[in-house]
């Protein structure tokens, strides 16, 4: 028999049997992320399948970010409904305020490599980061998998993809990231597992790992590992890929995704010059500490063009402080940037930063589709913290490199 | 159970912001969510759905979120069965786990305002407009179990479990 990559030796050892591409099998699940916005449903399935008490709540995180602080009187009555579920199965609570689901699974330490993560939340693949086999489910999926600590699973085909040279300046994981999208496309790799791999990883920091392992699912992928020496986890060398995708690091360019589909890749320069109205730095694609840092470091010193509003929300409580003690919250705020609390806010346009009928907005986070952030009559173009950085200088689209400081 | 019904066709790619926005999904009441179904795509669709409640797309049909209001809103608002090339990943669990029949098949075959007609987990859709057998692509075991005790939570109520 062949090798096997990650997600088949994942799932065998969690299945107890030999796990192959296309089999389906039931498993042992080590943890599970439930955010507020779905939350909600998985509390009300959990008590129509007359669920007692769910199977440990150890491994159980009820994270309040999607629309954490609540906007209104109704949302604030229906979180009420899941924090009293929360309070009485004992389960692990992470408050409004706390962070995003994603960044706190892997800050907190609950996913790591080998592990079997799932969240009711697509962008739980972002695991994958540090090895785990990590992805979405529904909420009434989530619910059966609280009580059984089980689910069932097909074992998916991997897409092997090569990163080779070196990223220049002014690039940032995140247009890594645009640029596979791109080439494979929205749906190239539904049902997918993907490996990457490539020197790049020996270099970049957990942070560029994340912003790449949370958009597979952006092409469909069902988990994805960025590869490297201490991932802690790697494929047998004559494991079996469907496809092999190589990029060539030295071609990246700074780089959007026009609206209203996140494979809708274009370099920078073809809408550079572009007005803008808003633009948002946050989510648990680009919300982290170097996120912001790239993003002080293009605007310290210098103000939002007139007529630009800039929102920044830390992707956690831990990165908001360590933003706080080491400056960058000082560079943004004086170059005109509003901050909000840790959560998914603009994101998701259910609370925090809501765009206006017929705005352009930069966006760090991962989908672009049309009404997303709360507004179909918007265009988002998904950027880098860099270009994000750059263009609120300016007031329109703006390569970035220029503007990065050596 | 047999579906027989006039078809509604859209593209491909129709992702589940456009199914239900995010900023509809605050709700425990799926009339809701049925009121503002596939807003962002057409705004007729929930007049539409009553008089052809057959929804085909092509590729792709629920990208993006997990959202299980997906699913739920589409079935609410009267949908019958959605046809698609092909679903994206978590919709089709999250279909199958609340009760919304889906199938995979060749839709170019199909086109809007077409007549269908559907035995649920037969091995071919009837095109009465076209007169054309269109064969569609088999769901795995425990999806059919899942689908045939009528859902997810009524299969956890029966089996207590996997």
């Amino acid at each position: 028999m062949p090798g096997m990559t990650i997600a088949e030796k994942i799932l065998s050892e969690h299945s107890g049997k030999e796990a192959r591409a296309g089999d389906i099998v039931f498993c042992d699940v080590d943890f599970m992320v439930v955010p507020d916005s779905t939350g909600i449903f998985t509390v009300r399935s959990f008590k129509e399948m007359e669920g007692k008490k769910v199977c440990d709540p150890n491994k159980i995180m009820f994270v309040f970010d999607h629309c954490s602080p609540p906007p209104n009187q109704h949302i604030a009555n229906m979180q009420k409904y899941e924090r009293d579920f929360v309070l009485s199965q004992g389960v692990i609570l992470a408050e409004g305020g706390e962070g995003v689901c994603h960044q706190l699974a892997v800050e907190k330490g609950y996913a790591s490599a080998g592990k079997l993560v799932v969240g009711a939340d697509s962008h739980t693949c972002t695991y994958g980061a540090v090895g785990a086999f990590a992805t979405g489910v529904g909420a009434t999926d989530m619910a059966a998998t609280m009580i059984s600590g089980k689910n069932w699973f097909k074992v998916p085909e991997t897409i092997r993809v090569n990163l080779k040279n070196d990223l220049p300046a002014g690039c940032t994981a995140k247009d890594i990231i645009l640029t596979v999208i791109g080439k494979i496309g929205a749906e190239g790799g539904n049902y997918k597992a993907f490996e990457f791999y490539g020197d790049y990883f020996e270099k970049c920091t957990l942070d560029d790992r994340m912003t790449i392992a949370n958009m597979v699912v952006e092409m469909g992928g069902k988990t994805g590992f960025t590869c490297f020496s201490g991932l802690g986890i790697q494929a047998d060398e004559d494991a079996v890929y469907c496809e092999t995708v190589e990029i060539d690091l030295a071609e990246v360019v700074p780089c959007v995704a026009k609206p209203h589909t996140v494979d809708n890749w274009a370099p920078v320069s073809e809408v550079a010059g572009k007005p803008i109205n808003y633009a948002f730095i946050g989510s648990c694609t680009n919300g982290r500490f170097e996120d912001l840092k790239a993003a002080a470091d293009i605007l310290r010193g210098g103000k939002l063009a007139r007529g630009v509003r800039l929102l920044v929300v830390p992707a956690s409580k831990d990165i908001l402080l360590r933003a706080a003690d080491e400056g960058v919250l000082k560079d943004l705020v004086d170059a005109g940037a509003a901050v909000f609390t840790p959560s998914c806010a603009a994101c998701v346009g259910t609370h925090g930063g809501v765009p206006a009928d017929g705005e352009t907005v930069l966006s760090t986070t991962n989908r672009n589709f049309k009404g997303r952030m709360g507004n179909p009559n918007a265009d988002i173009y998904l950027v880098s913290p860099m270009t994000l950085a750059a263009s609120c200088l300016t007031g329109v689209i703006t390569d970035p490199r220029p503007y990065v400081k050596e | 159970m047999e579906i027989k019904d006039k078809v509604i066709k859209y593209g491909n790619d129709i992702n589940t912001d456009l199914i239900i926005a995010g900023k509809y999904t605050k709700t425990l009441s799926n009339e809701e969510l049925a009121v503002h179904a596939m807003e962002d795509l057409d705004v007729h669709f929930t007049k539409k759905v009553k008089g052809a409640s057959i929804v085909v797309a092509g590729s792709y049909f629920g990208c993006g979120s997990s959202r299980e209001a997906a699913p739920v809103a589409l079935r609410a608002a009267g949908v019958s069965c959605v046809f698609a090339k092909s679903f994206a990943r978590i919709f089709f669990r999250n279909a199958v786990n609340v009760g919304l029949p889906i199938v995979e098949c060749d839709t170019d075959r199909i086109n809007d305002g077409d007549t269908l007609r559907y035995v649920l987990g037969s091995s071919e859709v009837i095109n009465e407009t076209t007169g054309e057998s269109i064969p569609v692509n088999p769901l795995p075991e425990i999806m059919v179990k899942i689908f045939q005790t009528g859902g997810l939570v009524q299969y956890f109520r029966e089996t207590g479990g996997y």
